[in-house]
């Protein structure tokens, strides 16, 4: 018996059939589109030796079908990722590309247990957590863009702060207690620093640019090496913490003296005042994406084989700031969809090229040249299925 | 001739129609299956904190460190920060809710108590993230600068009101949580101070008590199994409260001396730290965490079950 909710259930499945049918058929790609984004492939010259520039090598194109690549993995690069997807899907309508920023850990745990097409990671994977990896795989990292972490501090009528390594590990340790302490002072001549407490702000969620700071800490002080080491997550010997970069902002914001570190990307969007550290040739150098570019520079000739760089820390060079890291993206060497293998290294070989353009207005910096080159080259060694994806 | 009597029926085995026997079963399986999913959760953390277990012992419970660069990890700070902060709430939380309920429900005249309620209800229904922004810029800021500073000028010689004040910390937590316990209470209270009845109230009257007697000495002792219900779930929030809490708890990790320090509480820890934990002993210490935060919940609902049947025990012999 078709009673009148049984007629009005059939006609409310009757239109959500009909929407989806539309909806669906809206995201194929017309032949004419899957034509032009493979016209360029054909049309492009020989590739060239050493330089990189786009228009000289035979760029790898995407899948022709609707593809949805999902990815996973740090805050740090999201803002950046977001624009690159958007830019990339304007280029090539069929592509989309979802990502879920989550964490570092998370998105490597994600690429370890095959949940998503690819992860991002601030810090390059440990070896432990490679060898969580399933048996017989190989995990590609692929630089896309570097990050500073700067020092942010609340000293109303301090304009300019500079610190030296020396002064931060103090800070940090809890052993420099005061900012008129006169380890602070002389490199402060011009300043008037007040008797105020320093109150110490850190991280208390596990994070990359923990990581980076901990390990410039590392470095410069043998105190903080031994006492407490280096980490995404550390246990500190002084402060509060705070969540995320914006609470680390926050923090320092609300209270007069506090310290805290944030993302050089976030400092420039917030405006914070930030402190100039002192860098390897002793020069006192603001956070800057060039500053951060001259530090990957230094320490290009030194890259690994392996691609897992660790934070760059007191590079040489005048404008070198000290603290810079890389963050990557994570893909399996062998894709086993060769669609979305092509798809991927489609979209690296263009945040590894036209991407590098926009990184430096959201307060990324771009790859240095020997890197990129290198990164784009390690593209050539992906294969979906057995058989090499861009020859 | 009498007719037999007609027992009311029962959904028993013996029912043989098709939509009882249905009802019955789909109704079983509901129960069932929610059992099930509690013991499952249970096991699931019990079967994967076995590595922190293993390699810390019961010390785990006991042990202040938490270094994740050395992989020793300890819960101590965060059992403690958990219970402070919630035993902060309910100390704020628990007289003035009982009070409210009383009023709303004895008080005040029906067209104030009924625009009332709906609004302390309300603050029930407010996310839990605002109030840690609300907590975070309006008062943290606000304790810090007034409330603590007086509170340390007047009472600091106790050492549980010592020390400096940043605004944030286990008092600020103590606070937003106590608001964020109190529709509960409220709510809970006002119902069962509303169903004792009449009787009770015009027994007393005609004895000759004042309002305060009458609350105190028959409507309070009638309701008192149901208040204390009422905390009991008032607490169960505050232990697991996590948004709200991390944003103002200040995160630090050494035991709190007084109760205008920084701490941190286990669902704060959990909620901060899981997503960038190493794969291994780290997650496995947070899910221990995890799971100790299990157990204190079950174990408090345990001995307020007990408490209330004490009390209502002890009300059916006088």
């Amino acid at each position: 018996m078709s009673t009148p909710v049984t007629k009005r259930l059939l006609a409310l499945g009757l239109l959500v059939a009909l929407g989806a049918g539309a909806c669906s058929s809206g995201a194929t790609p017309s032949p004419s589109a899957a034509a032009s984004v493979s016209a360029p492939s054909q049309a492009a010259s020989q590739p060239a030796s050493g330089s990189p520039a786009a228009s000289t090598m035979t760029a790898p194109a995407p899948a022709t079908a609707s593809l949805t690549l999902q990815g996973a993995g740090a805050t740090f690069p999201a803002p950046l990722y977001q624009t690159w997807f958007e830019a990339f899907n304007a280029k090539y309508s069929n592509i989309q590309i979802d990502y879920q920023s989550n964490g570092s850990g998370a998105g490597i745990k994600a690429i370890t247990e095959g949940t998503v097409d690819f992860g991002a990671s601030d810090a390059a994977m440990k070896d432990d957590e490679i060898a969580k990896l399933p048996a017989g795989s190989k995990i590609v990292h692929i630089p896309t863009a570097l990050g500073a972490v700067v020092v942010i501090y609340n000293l109303p009528g301090v304009a300019e702060l500079n610190l030296d390594a020396a002064n931060v590990a103090g800070i940090y340790l809890g052993t420099i207690k005061k900012w008129n302490d006169p380890a602070v002072a002389a490199n402060n001549s011009s300043a008037t620093l007040p008797d105020k407490d320093i109150l110490v702000v850190h991280r208390s969620d596990g994070s990359g640019t923990t990581n980076a700071f901990t390990t410039y800490l590392d470095t410069v002080s043998p105190d903080w090496h031994s006492k407490v080491g280096k980490g995404k997550e550390v246990n500190w010997p002084a402060g509060v913490g705070a969540q995320g970069n914006d609470g680390v902002a926050g923090g320092v914001k609300q209270t007069e003296g506090a310290v805290g570190y944030v993302e050089l990307n976030y400092a420039t969007t917030a405006s914070l005042t930030s402190a100039k550290l002192k860098n390897a040739d002793g020069q006192f150098v603001a956070g800057s994406t060039d500053g951060v570019t001259a530090a990957a520079e230094t320490a290009a000739s030194s890259f690994p084989a392996d691609f897992r760089q660790a934070p760059i820390i007191n590079g040489a060079g005048a404008t070198t700031y000290p603290i810079a890291s890389y963050t990557y993206l994570l893909a399996y060497l062998d894709q086993k969809d060769a669609d979305k293998g092509k798809t991927f290294v489609s979209f690296a070989y263009w945040a590894l090229t036209d991407g590098q353009a926009t990184e430096t207005s959201l307060g990324y910096a771009p790859l240095p040249a020997a890197i990129q080159q290198k990164s784009i080259d390690e593209l050539h060694t992906f294969t979906g299925g057995g058989s090499p994806i861009w020859p | 001739m009498a007719a037999p009597p007609i027992s009311p029926r029962r959904l028993t085995s013996r029912s043989g129609s098709l939509p009882d026997r249905l009802f019955r079963s789909v109704s079983g399986l509901a129960a069932v299956g929610i059992t099930f999913l509690i013991i499952a959760i249970g096991l699931m953390l019990a079967l994967n904190s076995t590595q922190a277990f293993g390699r810390f012992g019961l010390g785990f419970i006991t042990s202040t460190t938490w270094d994740p660069v050395a992989e020793v990890f300890g819960a101590l700070p965060y059992v403690v920060g958990t219970l402070l902060s919630s035993a902060i709430a309910l100390v704020i939380a628990a007289p003035i809710g009982i009070l409210t309920a009383i009023f709303l429900a004895e008080l005040a005249p029906r067209r104030l108590s009924i625009p009332l309620t709906f609004l302390i209800e309300l603050l029930a229904a407010i996310p839990s993230v605002v109030f840690g922004l609300w907590g975070v810029f309006v008062l943290s800021p606000f304790l810090g600068s007034t409330v603590e500073p007086f509170l340390i000028r007047t009472l600091g010689w106790i050492p549980i009101f010592a020390g400096p004040s940043y605004g944030i910390g286990l008092f600020s937590a103590g606070i937003i949580l106590a608001i964020m316990v109190l529709p509960t209470i409220v709510a809970i209270s006002r119902e069962v101070i509303s169903s004792v009845p009449d009787s009770q109230r015009e027994a007393m009257a005609a004895l000759g008590a004042t309002r305060w007697e009458i609350v105190r000495r028959a409507v309070l002792p009638f309701a008192r199994s149901g208040i204390i219900g009422a905390i009991i779930l008032g607490l169960g929030r505050a232990l697991g409260e996590t948004m709200a809490v991390t944003m103002v708890i200040g995160n630090a990790q050494d035991l709190p001396t007084s109760i205008f320090d920084q701490s941190q509480t286990i669902a704060s820890k959990i909620a901060t730290t899981f997503n960038e934990a190493s794969i291994g002993l780290q997650t496995s210490s947070l899910i221990a965490l995890g799971f100790i935060l299990l157990v204190i919940t079950i174990g408090l609902n345990v001995i307020a079950r007990l408490l209330v049947r004490r009390v209502t025990s002890g009300e059916r012999r006088t």
